[in-house]
């Protein structure tokens, strides 16, 4: 019997859960199942899907904190949240696109989950950086809490992040708080055009270097650049360097101006305005790029020392054949090749390139049967292993939830 | 304050632990003659003090870890401490304990400005990382009050944060890698310069447990280039709802300023009488806001944040013209805990958060709990994000002072969860707040808290006493309860 649970409310979830556990049957939780197509496949007789537990329950935008039911769309939240100019500070990427062709379909509770971040990940963190609280149901069958509603919170261990990221493999979330912030005044981006990886790593750098709160940094090759949708990009015909800037009005037209001085000996210099800038990063965060109609190429998602950025991206294309882009000023390496390259989804090959570095590669589009058969994520450490083995075990001792999603087992 | 029972085997093999030790540290590391013990009795919660079994100082990685894997193997409980000052009695010793001090950990390994990233030891100061990167501009961004004398080390355990914490994160948000050894011995590494996690997120975990989880023995933390400019306005209000209004404006309009402080009358009244800062002694309740950034963008938000204020009857506008001034704007309340001490032989530094907005609520029932405890109480206050520390003055020389300053904070933290809050924002749960954990937390809250305990230290030897008020068996916690009645396929909607 295969069926999907789908409860309404906490108290559903929790009935649920003790039933698996009872049962000794693992389940697996799904949100808007928007991402169900990154991870191994998880092979549970039955499905939790918590898209019903939806709802912005709390939303106080002087306190700058927002409650929700972890199935909440996060187009919901967005639209609450823009009424009142703020937003999720770490953007949620929308990988619907690049994985199934069908986005909007995310949910807090899975953006949390797969702890996400967008480009301002460098300046602002991911989404474990703004989960300030939740209330999940352990694999016990146990509803439990952590944190809070309150940003300044020290009282006890930190299990929001230790959620985030966890993929559903240690509670279903019943309920989710996060820190909300004011959407800046005004955004602009400096185009720096025609710079090579490592030149465009250098520019990066250099932007960073300086007093100026750059919020999005990325580099894009000539051959992406083409395809982009803002007007300045394609027509650049060459690689791309964006570096944006966000805040009040005066102020940001300052910070571009020393930018665009200080970075002209890299490459000819462009400036997006709001508009364009919007495009352009919502393409660097959704990974558009590699989610054109018909691109069904292997994806890997790649963090290293920005520093490292630009020559594991051009190691990987190399040998692989395949296209890269950069993200957080190279600490970000999206890569694609045809799965005819290398039918393993060369994730040896990937890790031997980052392993000088150090950083993690996960495998983001995969057919089923490859993401079963390969490491989706880092393998790690021998003892960073067992001791995250023994942190599963703490919250899912019988292995009721997600069980395999994230490593074998697990 | 009860903590765990001594146990009297160990305290008879205080001389065969302290040769075993000697081997492991040789030359000055290992500490045990009363006098030179007397120094680590207790932390910056002065009221608990115990002399440690043994003091034990390593300077390496390897003798961390012979140390533990020692200790593990002969059932010896082991106390990290950084500088020793945690306000929460996190490094408070055990009587049976060795106090495992990395105060030999100075080194700055090494300064990344092109990954914009230190690796540093763990007893290097707060202010030390800052100070290694001063001259090209850069800082290391969480600034608690005590930055020159606590460690990363230790403000890694306690996840500290500082008044740059509203716009720049507490410290989890600007660490980015550790070094850590285990209760066992072993020496794991987590994160590095790369961002994200590989797997569970093992350095949000870490950060903020207080010393229970494991030692770190480095750190890898972020540096960010210093802004161009800052400002500060001083602002008086004749009510505390007029500067919490205020408050939520600013934030309100969207402004997030790099420090938003606020003092009561009585603070005002004591920082003003100790430190001349220029302070007006007519209102109720003083806010400092300091803006950073490009000039061009400091002097706009100033701008902003006057009207803003004007719009909330404030009385009395500040602005800072030079550097010299703003400083001066702080002074005051750099010197609010000294300048409170000096009121009073004793005072008690709490530390809840609220919601913001309930903020004269909070100060009027505070000052209702003042007069039923009869102890005066005076209030500064993380405006921005609503981290409330009120210090509590008393004698302890008057027989039951002390009793009663502790049960007007407990109480006044029960009110701040009451309210939505929670006990503390920045000092930890250490000895302190341990038997208050259960008005915020259910019994299956903590015992998960414990369980992930045993998932790193399963003997429960690293601190125990800290943090959860009741100590349960590993072996016990990891049963799972069979909820009777649940067999049956649960009668919810499927498809
Ligand atoms: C005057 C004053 C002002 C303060 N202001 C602030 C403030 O503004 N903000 C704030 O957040 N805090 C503040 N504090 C509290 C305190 O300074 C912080 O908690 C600080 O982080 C403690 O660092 P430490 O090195 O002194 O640690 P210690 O007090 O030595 O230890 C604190 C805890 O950390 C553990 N620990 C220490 N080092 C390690 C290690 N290497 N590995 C594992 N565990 C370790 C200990 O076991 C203990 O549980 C203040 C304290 C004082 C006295």
């Amino acid at each position: 019997m295969n069926t999907i649970i789908k409860p309404d409310n906490a108290a559903q979830v929790l009935d649920a859960v003790a039933w698996a556990v009872v049962a000794e049957t693992p389940l697996e939780v799904v949100g808007g199942g928007s991402k169900r197509a990154i991870g191994r496949p998880v092979n549970a007789g039955h499905t939790l899907d918590l898209s019903a537990l939806t709802g912005i329950t709390l939303y106080e935008a002087e306190e700058l904190v927002l409650s929700a039911g972890p199935g909440t769309p996060l187009a919901n939240i967005h639209a609450a949240l823009a009424e009142q100019r703020q937003e999720l500070a770490f953007e949620p990427p929308d990988y619907g696109s690049l994985l199934n062709g069908e986005p909007g379909a995310g949910t807090i509770g899975g953006a949390v989950s797969a702890n996400l971040a967008g480009p301002r990940r460098l300046k602002v963190g991911a989404a474990r950086d703004h989960f300030l609280g939740f209330d999940a149901v352990s694999g016990r069958g146990e509803a439990f809490k952590s944190g809070g509603r309150v940003v300044k919170n020290v009282t006890g261990y930190d299990l929001s992040k230790v959620m985030a990221g966890s993929w559903g493999t240690l509670g279903a979330l019943t309920s989710v708080t996060l820190k909300v912030l004011p959407m800046a005044e005004k955004v602009r981006t400096i185009l720096v055009l025609g710079c090579d990886a490592a030149t465009g790593v250098a520019a990066m750098t250099k932007a960073l270097q300086m007093p100026y709160e750059v919020s999005g940094a990325a580099w894009l090759p000539d051959s992406l650049a083409k395809i982009s949708n803002v007007s300045y990009v394609r027509g650049a015909g060459a690689a791309v360097a964006g570096i944006r800037v966000e805040g009040p009005g005066p102020s940001v037209e300052y910070r571009c101006a020393k930018l665009r001085e200080q970075l002209a000996t890299f490459g000819e210099i462009e400036e997006l305005h709001g508009h364009n800038s919007g495009t352009f990063w919502r393409e660097v965060r959704d990974v558009t790029p590699f989610a054109q109609p018909g691109d069904d190429r292997i994806v890997w998602k790649i963090s290293v020392p920005p520093q490292n950025g630009a020559t594991a991206a051009a190691a990987l294309t190399e040998m692989l054949q395949s296209e890269a882009y950069l993200d957080w000023a190279g600490g970000l390496i999206w890569l694609a090749f045809p799965v005819e390259n290398a039918t393993d989804g060369a994730h040896e090959v990937v890790r031997d390139v980052i392993a000088a570095c150090g950083g993690h590669a996960t495998l983001i589009r995969a057919n089923v049967a490859l993401r079963a058969k390969v490491p989706v994520f880092q393998p790690q450490a021998a003892g960073v292993q067992a001791l995250s083995r023994r942190l599963k075990e703490s919250f899912d001792p019988l292995g009721v939830l997600n069980v395999g999603r994230m490593t074998v087992g697990m | 304050m009860e903590m765990p029972k001594p146990d009297q085997n160990v305290i008879a093999r205080r001389v065969e632990i302290a040769t075993a030790l000697q081997e492991i540290v040789p030359g000055e590391g290992v500490i045990v003659d009363e006098d030179e013990l007397r120094p680590y009795e207790s932390d910056g919660l002065t009221a608990y003090r115990q002399l440690p079994l043994i003091v034990v100082l390593p300077e390496t990685t390897e003798q961390v870890a012979e140390v533990l894997r020692y200790c593990h193997a002969n059932g010896v409980k082991v106390v990290p401490r950084g500088a020793g000052t945690s306000l929460s009695g996190g490094a408070l010793p055990l009587a049976d304990g060795v106090i495992l001090g990395l105060g030999k950990f100075k080194k700055i390994i090494e300064i990344d400005y092109d990954n914009r990233c230190a690796v540093v030891q763990p007893g290097v100061t707060n202010l030390g990382i800052t100070d290694a990167v001063r001259d090209l501009g850069f800082y290391y961004a969480p600034d608690p009050s005590s930055q020159i004398a606590c460690t990363i080390g230790g403000n890694i355990a306690e996840n500290s944060g500082g008044i740059h914490s509203l716009k720049y994160g507490m410290t989890t948000n600007n660490v980015l890698g550790l070094e850590l050894v285990m209760i066992d011995g072993e020496i794991i590494r987590i994160g590095g310069k790369h961002l994200d996690s590989d797997g569970y997120d093992l350095l949000g975990l870490l950060t903020g447990s207080e010393g229970l989880l494991g030692v770190v023995t480095e750190v890898t933390v972020r540096i960010l280039r210093a802004p161009e400019t800052a400002r500060a306005l001083l602002i008086g209000f004749p009510s505390n709802e007029a500067a919490g209004a205020c408050v939520a404006r600013v934030i309100g309009s969207g402004i997030i300023p790099g420090g938003m402080e606020m003092m009561d009358r009585p603070a005002i009244k004591a920082a003003e009488a100790f430190v001349q800062a220029g302070y007006p002694l007519d209102v109720e309740a003083l806010l400092i806001i300091e803006l950073d950034g490009p000039e061009i963008e400091v002097d706009y938000l100033i701008g902003e944040v006057e009207r803003i204020a004007g719009e909330n009857a404030a009385v009395s506008i500040r602005i800072s013209e030079s550097e010299d001034e703003r400083v001066s704007f702080w002074a005051g309340r750099k010197a609010a805990f000294p300048a409170i001490g000096r009121l009073s032989p004793d005072y008690y530094c709490m530390d809840g958060t609220i919601p913001r907005g309930r903020l004269p609520e909070v100060l009027s029932r505070m000052a209702e709990l003042s007069t039923q405890y009869g102890l005066r109480v005076a209030n500064v206050f993380h405006a921005g994000d609503g981290n409330l520390h009120p210090l509590i003055l008393y004698d302890a020389n008057i027989p039951g002072e002390l009793d009663s300053a502790e049960a007007f904070g407990s109480d006044i933290l029960r009110l701040c969860v009451e309210v939505g809050g929670v006990l503390t924002g920045e000092h930890g749960v250490g000895v302190e707040k341990r038997d208050l954990m259960s008005a915020m937390f259910t019994e299956d809250d903590l015992k998960q808290q414990q369980r992930v305990k045993c998932a790193f230290d399963p003997s429960s030897l690293l601190n125990p006493g800290k943090v959860f008020p009741q100590l349960h068996r590993c072996a016990e916690l990891g049963r799972v309860h069979i909820h009777k009645g649940k067999t049956r396929f649960p009668d919810l909607p499927r498809f």
